[in-house]
């Protein structure tokens, strides 16, 4: 299969939005038991064919977990999703070249269409961990690893 | 796991010739087209005229007669505010041609120089070594570090400085006097110029990426008309724009996935470089594919070794593989600053990462076997890469490693008289030797320490090792690079021992780069206001020309100034890959 996309104006680097909103009713003041997890221990392999989740990702799956991050530039001000990335994507070297993301990238689907706040801020994601390759029907964006039903904040 | 949709660079898509007051013709006037090689034919015609309102004549004929096929003709294409007429997969005999496109009382004429090649052919095999972004400062800072210097003469010369020929080559492309890795390469590999961000094809108002007229590339030329071998060798991401050139036509040089199936489709003997994720499916972790495409297996059932590191490449070359896909890190595979000095970047990750000098000699064994001979491209990729983080020694430690890797070549075509190598970089980046700083003068800023005329002192690095690489260069006298285009930063005036330099990041307004604080602490730091536009995170190309070396047969032909689309013609004359 080939895909095909339309020229996009839209710059990765150059979107830049408001402040967040709805983060408001972050979870994380309330769910004292959930468990936090971290880029470093995502995996327990990552080579050239591929990565193995962590033990603890794995037993995780299906639960409320708390993750630390940086929110990539979002695709739209106010999007149902949003990039995390292990280190601001300003100073990712993967990402001085236009072409992709980093390969470790956590995908956070947010509970409600939320308001962006600006690109490489530091925020603190809570909601359900999902392991396993999915496509968002709406975006075609695939992704390994989710947070879904998420809040974030600011960290 | 990819964005799905965004690209850096501005794509206008209409920026050389194709307003709405012309017809525009690709290939683009001047094009010099090797003979039946293939390319697409686009006319098109602005405000979306009918058929009978346009005629498109090549020498006076009609152009389907002089193409010997029939053409098509699009009113409206895509919708758009402009018809199109097309005949793709085009070809023609050696010599000169005028194209008309007639539309009412415009003509839009553009000539195109359809060369042959002389028989026989001069050379078995080509090697082509990109020093990606590699300017004369990089030369001479690799020959100081590497050859050493005394009373205003070098210890020794470059592999690639002491080749018999030696020619200036220009790199800009068609929308634009900068031009980028992209189109660069292009040129190169097709003999035609394009614009930025695009790949073996002419840019023309398609809303698709994949659907611009499309030229040939010097790889699948061979592949189409002879029992060559080929060989693409890089120590980036195999998409990366230069490797991709090889076979790719994509309008936007980020369609990695795509650039995955057109290296399947072209199958070059030997692939070898980073960026794995793009040949896993997507349902395996660590994929950066939108699709179930498995690329690895499909390259092992057409016959391919697979090598995930130097060891399993080198077991591969032993057990006498002549197919072989070797993808060594999910990203770019580290330089050799950091592989040997550093271990920063990825090193801990991927512990048994191949260098380019290593791969070089890999490849060359696996290719040298074939009877019709081969042709190989080898990228020293992240001499470019760290120049845009204003990282010099990074950038010098890969030019030396391209140098090593000339070597392997020059020691394979020996005597043979049957090899031509071209060493060239696509184009060049604003970076310059000013002096040494020494860290004994006087003083407490950078500029204290900066030595210049008969004050800069030769620098003090610690000694070679058996690959002619300085042992330390983090040494109290270093030399003095510097940059003509950077965003605000702070410049340090040493190595960064502790990971590639990252020159500014993002400031609070989200938008605007500022300098990276972390390197403006240092006890000689020093700010610098930007002069590059204020979302530029790192230094930028140059138009200055760049210097090629060449050896071997054809190689005569390089002197004086050419433009980089002559490196192809070259390499199909030296080949002789003219003709139907």
């Amino acid at each position: 299969m080939r895909r095909q996309r339309p020229l996009a104006n839209l710059t990765r680097r150059g979107a830049v939005f408001g402040l967040a909103a709805a983060s408001l009713f972050d979870r994380a003041a309330t769910a004292a038991d959930t468990e936090t997890i971290a880029f470093d221990g995502l995996y327990k392999s990552f080579g050239v064919l591929g990565f193995e989740f962590s033990d603890r990702v794995t037993a995780l799956r299906g639960k409320d977990v708390r993750i630390v991050g940086y929110m990539a530039p979002p695709l739209k001000p106010e999007s149902h999703f949003f990039v995390l990335t292990r280190e601001p994507l300003a100073i990712c070297p993967f990402c001085q070249s236009d072409a992709d993301w980093p390969v470790d990238i956590v995908v956070v689907f947010m509970q409600n269409e939320t308001a962006m706040v600006s690109a490489g801020r530091k925020v603190v994601v809570t909601g359900r961990l999902e392991i396993g390759s999915a496509t968002d029907a709406e975006t075609g964006f695939v992704s390994q690893i989710r947070v879904t039903h998420a809040a974030f904040a600011l960290a | 796991m990819r964005a799905s949709c965004l690209l850096a660079a501005a794509l206008t898509t209409s920026l050389m010739g194709g307003s709405a007051i012309a017809q525009t013709i690709y290939p683009i006037d001047r094009a010099e087209i090797l003979e039946g090689s293939r390319f697409d034919f686009k006319v098109e015609f602005p405000n979306a005229p009918t058929s009978a309102d346009v005629s498109v004549t090549i020498n006076g004929k009609p152009a389907a007669e002089v193409l010997g096929r029939p053409t098509n003709f699009i009113q409206s294409e895509e919708g758009q505010k402009h018809s199109a007429l097309w005949l793709r997969g085009a070809s023609l005999p050696a010599g000169r041609y005028v194209v008309e496109a007639t539309q009412g009382g415009n003509k839009a004429v553009v000539n195109w120089d359809v060369f042959a090649t002389a028989q026989p052919r001069r050379a078995k095999n080509v090697i082509l070594f990109i020093g990606d972004g590699m300017t004369v400062a990089n030369r001479t800072a690799a020959r100081i570090l590497s050859k050493g210097w005394k009373e205003g003469k070098y210890d020794g010369e470059l592999a690639m400085d002491d080749m018999s020929n030696m020619a200036l080559i220009s790199t800009s492309g068609t929308d634009s006097i900068v031009t980028d890795s992209a189109n660069a390469a292009h040129a190169y590999t097709t003999g035609h110029k394009s614009c930025v961000n695009a790949l073996g094809v002419y840019c023309a108002k398609n809303a698709l990426t994949l659907d611009h007229p499309k030229v040939e590339t010097i790889a699948e030329v061979v592949k189409r008309k002879t029992g060559m071998a080929v060989g693409v060798v890089t120590n980036s991401e195999i998409e990366d724009a230069t490797p991709a050139s090889m076979v790719a036509h994509t309008r936007r040089r980020s369609d990695f996935n795509d650039i995955v199936e057109m290296f399947y489709a072209v199958k070059p003997d030997v692939i070898m470089g980073g960026g794995s994720p793009n040949f896993l499916s997507k349902m395996t972790p660590g994929s950066k594919r939108t699709d179930e495409q498995d690329f690895i297996a499909k390259f092992k059932e057409a016959g391919y070794t697979l090598a995930t590191s130097k060891t399993e490449m080198n077991a591969a070359v032993s057990g006498g593989t002549k197919k072989l896909l070797g993808l060594y890190n999910t990203g770019n595979i580290d330089g050799a600053f950091d592989l040997r000095l550093a271990k920063k970047g990825t090193i801990s990750k991927f512990p048994d990462q191949p260098d380019v000098v290593e791969q070089t000699k890999a490849a060359i064994e696996m290719l040298k076997g074939n009877p019709e001979g081969f042709l190989l491209m080898v990228e020293s990729a992240r001499i470019d890469k760290y120049s845009h983080s204003l990282d010099w020694e990074r950038s010098v430690f890969d030019t030396i490693m391209l140098d090593n890797a000339v070597k392997v070549a020059k020691d394979f075509a020996g005597e043979r008289n049957d090899t031509l190598i071209i060493v060239v970089p696509d184009h060049s980046h604003p970076m310059s030797i000013i002096g040494t700083y020494d860290d004994s003068r006087p003083g407490q800023l950078l500029r204290d320490k900066l030595g210049v005329y008969n004050e800069s002192l030769p620098p003090n690095y610690g000694p070679l090792d058996a690959e002619g690489y300085p042992t330390d260069v983090n040494t109290s006298r270093r030399l003095a690079v510097v940059y003509g285009s950077y965003p605000d930063t702070c410049d340090t005036g040493r190595p960064a021992m502790d990971g590639e330099r990252v020159p500014a990041v993002k400031g609070p307004d989200g938008k605007t780069n500022i300098a990276n604080e972390k390197d403006c602490s240092g006890p000689l730091a020093a700010r610098k206001t930007g002069n590059l536009p204020f979302d530029a995170n790192s230094g930028v190309h140059a138009a200055d020309d760049v210097i090629l070396t060449a050896m071997g047969p054809g190689a005569e032909k390089f002197r004086g100034h050419k433009p980089n689309t002559f490196v192809f013609r070259v390499m199909t004359e030296a080949l002789a890959l003219g003709g139907q």
